[in-house]
């Protein structure tokens, strides 16, 4: 009785196995495999996740309603990409003058570890004030990339230390969520500037 | 030290970072506009930027980098990939042909300066050795500007 029950098992087990491999096939390079479209933005009216901005105030991608939002992710332990993304992205809200009031501008962290509110507070002050600094959990991080179709990766850099991959795009919505376009990271300002414009003014034909 | 202009001969070497030592190719390293961010403390790793030009005949590879700021100075490589995810890694050994200068700029060479010993300080500088493959040395002068700063001047 005992050996026929380890069968029985043993049957069941490799099975289930053979279950879990096809269905593994089947979503990685079989017919479900995700189409490569999926690879744009959620509207941000589709999106879920729950952060906390650099004033200590509850924010999520329902905030972004109602202006054009730009939208980032980075962490603040990032020696060259971050800060030069923070500084291009000044650089082009200033040539933007006062429409930047119509505009949302928020850098998410991918390091919620080490960037606390309170550390993105700091960090962002060093830039455009109209840029915002939000920092959620772990899985609302992960929550936000997913939406975002973002991606990051922690990098053991020795010693303990790690650095993080991650996508450096900049993504762009108009005022009602839509996905509206991205801007590369380092772009040249004579691209990144009227591309930003033209989500403006998308904004303004919406809420005239 | 006798006439003004040995002085200002000297500290312009020093400044533009002119070998003061003679060795076969290093003795023609000229490094220009170098920079870096200030820091927010010191847990955070700092990155150097500057433009490296060979003026000699032959071809000079740098092989490492030294700095009292930081305990683990090194040469990294930033790549952005088809997806927009950029990442770093470190350099390798990089080789400058005669007449021909390599550029540390944002997003691309920089120079990652990882254990910092103590915080990038707006306003002062600090001094950085790069090591060349003939055993020559060029030391430069780092002057540190404020962490949204985007090139030499700012
Ligand atoms: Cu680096």
């Amino acid at each position: 009785m005992q050996r026929r029950h380890l069968l029985t098992y043993i049957g069941a087990a490799s099975g289930a196995l053979a279950l879990a491999l096809f269905a593994g096939w089947w979503q990685v390079d079989g017919p479900g495999a995700p189409e490569p479209v999926a690879k744009r933005p959620l509207p941000l009216t589709e999106m879920d996740f729950r952060m906390t901005d650099q004033t200590g105030t509850a924010v999520g991608p329902e905030s972004l309603l109602g202006n054009a939002s730009m939208v980032f992710f980075g962490f603040t332990y990032c020696p060259d990409v971050c800060p030069t993304t923070l500084s291009d992205i000044s650089s082009w809200l200033d040539d933007l003058g006062e429409d930047v009031a119509q505009l949302n501008v928020v850098f998410i962290t991918i390091d919620p570890k080490r960037d606390t509110v309170a550390a993105m507070a700091e960090y962002v002050s060093y830039f455009h004030p109209a840029i915002q600094g939000w920092r959620g959990s772990r899985d609302q991080t992960m929550r936000a990339a997913e939406g975002f179709r973002a991606s990051y990766e922690k990098v053991a850099t020795g010693g303990g230390d790690y650095t993080m991959n991650h996508t450096a795009s900049v993504f762009m919505f108009d005022a009602e969520g839509q996905f509206a376009g991205t801007i590369d990271y380092h772009e040249p300002r004579e691209f990144a500037v009227p591309k930003i414009r033209r989500v403006l003014a998308r904004t303004e034909e919406e809420t005239s | 030290m006798k006439s003004p202009v040995a002085a200002v001969a000297i500290a312009l070497s020093i400044f533009l970072g002119l070998p003061i030592s003679s060795f076969a190719g290093s003795q023609d390293i000229v490094v220009e506009d170098a920079w870096a961010r200030a820091s927010i403390g010191k847990n955070r790793p700092g990155a150097a930027y500057m433009t490296v030009r060979n003026t000699g005949t032959d071809p000079v590879t740098i092989l490492s980098l030294e700095t009292p700021l930081a305990m683990m100075p090194d040469i990294h490589r930033t790549t952005t990939d088809a997806n927009g995810v950029s990442s770093m890694a470190p350099a390798g050994e990089i080789t400058i042909a005669p007449g021909e200068a390599v550029s540390l700029e944002p997003g691309g060479l920089h120079a990652m300066l990882m254990r910092l010993e103590t915080p990038m300080v707006e306003g002062e500088s600090f001094s950085l050795t790069l090591t060349f493959d003939d055993g020559g040395t060029v030391t430069v002068d780092v002057p540190i500007l404020g962490i949204a700063a985007r090139g030499p001047e700012g």
